[in-house]
């Protein structure tokens, strides 16, 4: 791949775009992505992207290609892995998924205690009767009408049967053997080290790392299917030392090359985009949390204030630390304040949460219920992370607003937000104006980047909002699962008191305390979901119609100037009839219009450009914001998934000597 | 014909090897293999039965006239008639059992199929034998409605339920025995709903899978891809959780909810075997009452009618206290059940 500055074709013709590829864009600077190459040789993608703002970009490269490389060497060895799968040698076992074996004796614990309740309903009667229905589900056992060999038999068959009652899921048992090697293989290109690769033996292994658990919870499934378990625990202890320096070692290269990287790739990267992107930095430098709601006043007037605090280092605040109390509408007058300042210029301006008439109202009336929890939550990490994106931004920053909003004691009521005022009247108005000027400009697109990363934010908009749905959707059951876990729980119990046998009896209730347990584990899980996920998802709905908001403001500065130039054309024209017309005195008018219009074209152009110029650095930005921010995300639920999964595991494990005691 | 205690069959069959290997589904009816191993240790019996014909063998276990006693057993129950494609009410019914891919149902019908044969006293109807290795689908021809049926779905005769018993040992009994129904059968419906509701957690992690499919995005910039990557691997992350979650559901099928549905309803088989004792000793107390006030040319036909009646009834109670009953008032239970069957 030379780095020459002409479009060559690129090395993997796959999907080409032959007009992108000839499009010769005058204004397109030299072809960084073109030193982009050497990075993406890896990769099979055209490179029908040849622009100039790989310089943002960069920093991800090394992570992405060197995640790819690992991913190239990985997927080789996934033929190994499939034949490892099947054969029962784990002795070549990289990542031992711990927690999976623990879920699978969890599993079969669960399993095993749960057999025996009706089993020792079955003893509670002559086992005649019961043992008969009790055997029957687990294939391969031999018929025995005494009960002690009943519950020690129980203890070393779980596998056995699960592999009974794999049965039912045999079909699954092969597919999963199949797509969880896909999935552990890629342990390099995880970025977030999600799904490594673990196999099914693993699951004996003990203790956890956080990140060989994130595969643990994916191989879970597997291992409850798969057939090859029974000396799995000979290689429990040797997995657990295989695990850990991998997971270092794959902790460490994630963050760290995006830094250095950074680095030494913007500058070879920018050129026309002179500033140096100094995101890097910043990150760190300013800190805001807003906690705390408080309910102020009562009945209709009531609102809630939120403590906003700021830890700092930058000079430009009078302190390190300090804190004030805003409400909502603060937040909101802050937005307008900053949009009305800085959108004309193509800044992408962090929106707010949007107002709930239904969510304060509640508030305000006083109701409290798991709802009214639940909105409140919400709002509150809206608002942090909207006030957090803010003062990441190094433009807005410096906006003496800004400052204000986070230092000043006391802020100025900002009326203008208010639903039913005059104010809000001039923006609902103005509001309209706009979109209606949107469906009738129809704008000559020079830059054909422009065009793309519409679409593409659209397109993002689309699936984000699906994402949304699918997250609350999962939120919902995953409450009703813990409804009707707490519903079982008491029957469970409820049939225990009832039962006579005092072991039995003993083992139900137990069964009904791990119930309850895991009720609460999955309510925990299911506002992790909400509020790691489904709000982060939200979060980027509103932030894609800030980005579409600037591309309108890039559209409204071309109309200027093309409303400007089309002004001159008709002076000139007015100028060239009055010569015609020999009108000395208007001819001196109309001649100082036209220069007084021709500085406004001038002037309007280069507005437009630099406007275009903002969008672009913005939306780049934007993107890698977006990534970052995924993926940390991500991590972070996943952990969460992981422990909860860890908390049931143990849940289950206490639970086991209970069910082996009914006798 | 029959081998000793310890050894469990029918006639030619060994009752434990009794299983349901398959169902096979032909439009709307259910065709079930049972494979049995022969006794004399020289093969298997291969046969296929319909629903029918399982009612076919239960109405024949329901109507051994001959057998003394026989409304004391406790008739090891037949699950509800399966249907494809089941209304809601219907699938309420099944509850465990239409799930999975009917294999619960077929561990339901084998654990039916055991549990006769194991019985001392249905094992030997002849018309087991008959169902268990005949080629030929045994005779279907509805056989009338008996003493059983009548009985145990008359709703005018509930209120005898609450009839006071003149035994302790079985008043105990039948007391246990509601508290037990009950429970049971309220801890067999949470838990279907528990389990249902995994399944439905499973079909939402499948769909968000999808979705995160769909955000891909074809860019060759490096944020596109690494934000693909990011979701390639996150869709994945939930299938894993998504096939993990129905291995979930089905493994609590198999178990736990199997066995509560087995659970629930041996308990009320065993109701109405107390029913039946229950409605005997209302009819043997009417009759003593009768043969007392009876006038003197009738008394000695009365007299006969209520020694017979004595007779059935005691009869009924021997083979109750042989059952496995849910309680056991007195007694140990362990050493007990072993001697019973």
């Amino acid at each position: 791949m030379a780095s020459s500055s002409e479009r060559s074709p690129p090395p993997f013709p796959e999907s080409e775009d032959p007009e992108v590829l000839e499009a010769a864009v005058p204004d397109r600077d030299s072809d960084e992505d073109e030193a982009d190459d050497p990075f993406l040789s890896a990769s099979n993608t055209p490179l029908t992207r040849k622009d100039t703002p790989a310089a943002p970009a960069s920093p991800d490269d090394s992570l992405v290609t060197s995640s790819q490389s690992e991913h190239r060497s990985a997927s080789r060895s996934s033929e190994d892995f499939m034949d490892v799968l099947n054969i029962s040698a784990k002795a070549a076992l990289e990542d031992p998924a711990d927690d999976f074996v623990d879920i699978l004796r969890g599993g079969a614990s669960a399993q095993r205690g749960e057999d025996d309740a009706p089993a020792e309903g079955g003893a509670a009667d002559p086992p005649a009767a019961f043992t008969a229905p009790v055997m029957e589900l687990r294939d391969g056992w031999s018929a025995s009408s005494t009960q002690k060999p009943l519950v020690s038999e129980k203890i070393p068959d779980p596998l056995v049967e699960l592999l009974g009652e794999a049965s039912t899921v045999t079909d699954e048992a092969t597919k999963p053997s199949g797509e969880v090697v896909d999935l552990f293989d890629d342990e390099g290109s995880n970025i977030f080290t999600g799904a490594v690769p673990a196999e099914p033996a693993d699951i004996f292994t003990e203790e956890d790392d956080t990140m060989s658990d994130t595969r643990k919870h994916s191989v879970k499934n597997n291992g409850v299917h798969s057939a090859e378990n029974t000396d799995i625990i000979a290689e429990a202890t040797v997995e657990l030392s295989l695990d850990s320096p991998r997971n270092e070692r794959k902790k460490k290269p994630t963050p760290t090359p995006s830094l250095p990287a950074a680095a030494s790739l913007t500058k070879p990267e920018c050129s026309a985009l002179e500033e140096v992107e100094e995101e890097e930095e910043d990150r760190c430098d300013i800190s805001v949390s807003v906690t705390d709601p408080e309910k102020i006043g009562d009945g209709m007037t009531a609102y809630m204030a939120y403590k906003v605090s700021t830890e700092t280092l930058l000079p430009m605040f009078r302190n390190k630390t300090f804190t004030v109390r805003r409400r909502f509408s603060d937040f909101l007058g802050l937005y307008e304040k900053l949009s009305d300042k800085h959108g004309p210029s193509g800044l992408i301006v962090p929106p707010p949460p949007e107002k709930s008439i239904l969510g304060m109202t509640k508030v305000k009336v006083g109701k409290e219920d798991s709802s009214s929890a639940d909105f409140q939550e919400r709002r509150r990490g809206a608002l942090e992370r909207y006030l957090q994106r803010v003062v990441n931004h190094p433009l807005l920053l410096q906006d003496p607003d800004v400052r204000e909003f986070l230092e000043k004691d006391e802020l100025p009521r900002a009326v203008s937000t208010q639903a039913l005022s005059g104010a809000g009247f001039l923006k609902m108005l103005n509001r309209a104006t706009d979109a209606v000027s949107k469906m009738t400009i129809k704008m000559n697109e020079s830059d054909v980047w422009f065009e793309e990363k519409l679409q593409e934010v659209e397109s993002a908009d689309q699936q984000f909002r699906k994402l949304h749905t699918m997250a609350e959707s999962l939120v919902v059951h995953r409450k009703e699962l813990s409804l009707n876990t707490a519903g079982f729980a008491k029957s469970a119990a409820m049939l225990g008191s009832a039962e006579d046998n005092t072991a039995l009896s003993r083992a139900l209730s137990q069964l009904a305390e791990v119930e309850d347990k895991i009720e609460q584990l999955h309510q925990d899980q299911a506002a992790n979901d909400t509020f790691g996920f489904s709000e982060l998802i939200a979060d980027y709905i509103r932030l894609l119609g800030a980005v579409r908001g600037t591309f309108d403001q890039r559209m409204k500065a071309w109309q200027r100037w093309q409303d400007a130039q089309a002004m001159l054309q008709k002076k000139r024209e007015t100028e060239a009839k009055l010569l015609w017309a020999n009108k000395p005195d208007k001819l001196q008018l109309a001649k100082e219009e036209i220069t007084e219009w021709e500085a406004k074209v001038t002037q309007y152009e280069r507005d437009f450009e630099r406007v275009s110029a903002t969008v672009r650095k913005e939306v780049l930005r934007f993107q890698k914001e977006k990534t970052k921010n995924f993926k940390r995300q991500i991590m972070v639920y996943l952990e969460s998934l992981l422990q909860s999964q860890q908390q049931m595991i143990k849940y289950w494990e206490a639970f086991l000597p209970e069910a082996k005691a009914i006798a | 014909m029959m081998e000793e205690v310890k050894d469990v069959s029918a006639g030619s069959v060994h009752g434990d090897t009794i299983k349901v290997t398959e169902v096979l589904q032909d439009g709307d009816t259910l065709t079930f293999i049972i494979v049995s191993q022969k006794l004399s240790g020289t093969g298997e019996y291969h046969v296929d039965r319909t629903y029918d014909d399982f009612e076919w063998l239960q109405q024949h276990l329901y109507t051994q006239e001959d057998v003394p006693g026989i409304q004391g057993v406790i008739f090891p129950p037949l699950p509800v008639r399966p249907q494809v494609n089941a209304s809601a009410k219907v699938m309420k019914q099944l509850g465990f059992l239409a799930l999975g891919e009917w294999q619960p149902y077929c561990r339901a019908l084998e654990t039916f199929l055991q549990q006769v044969v194991a019985h001392r006293l249905l094992s030997k109807n002849p018309a087991l034998e008959l169902f268990l290795t005949s080629a030929d689908p045994p005779g279907r021809q509805k056989i009338k409605k008996n003493l059983f049926n009548r009985l145990s779905q008359a709703m005018e005769e509930m209120r005898k339920e609450g009839h006071k018993d003149v035994d302790e040992f079985f008043q105990t009994v039948r007391d246990q025995n509601l508290q037990l129904t009950g429970s049971s059968r309220t801890a067999a419906e949470k838990f279907l709903d528990v389990v249902l509701t995994e399944q439905k957690i499973a079909v939402a992690c499948g769909h968000f899978s999808a979705a995160l499919h769909l955000c891909v995005e074809p860019g060759q910039d490096p944020d596109h891809k690494a934000f693909s990557r990011v979701c390639v691997k996150l869709s994945e992350v939930f299938d894993s959780m998504r096939k993990s979650m129905m291995s979930f559901s089905l493994n609590d099928l198999n178990t736990l909810g199997l066995g509560l549905d087995l659970e629930s309803r041996h308990l009320e088989a065993e109701k109405e075997m107390l029913f039946r004792r229950t409605c005997k000793l209302v009819e043997l107390e009417s009759a003593r009452r009768n043969a007392e006030r009876a006038k003197p040319v009738r008394k000695a036909a009365m007299e006969e009618v209520k020694k017979a009646s004595e007779t059935e009834f005691e009869q009924i109670c021997e083979v109750a206290k042989q059952e496995p009953l849910s309680a056991r008032p007195c007694g140990n239970a362990a050493e007990e059940s072993d001697s019973v069957v």
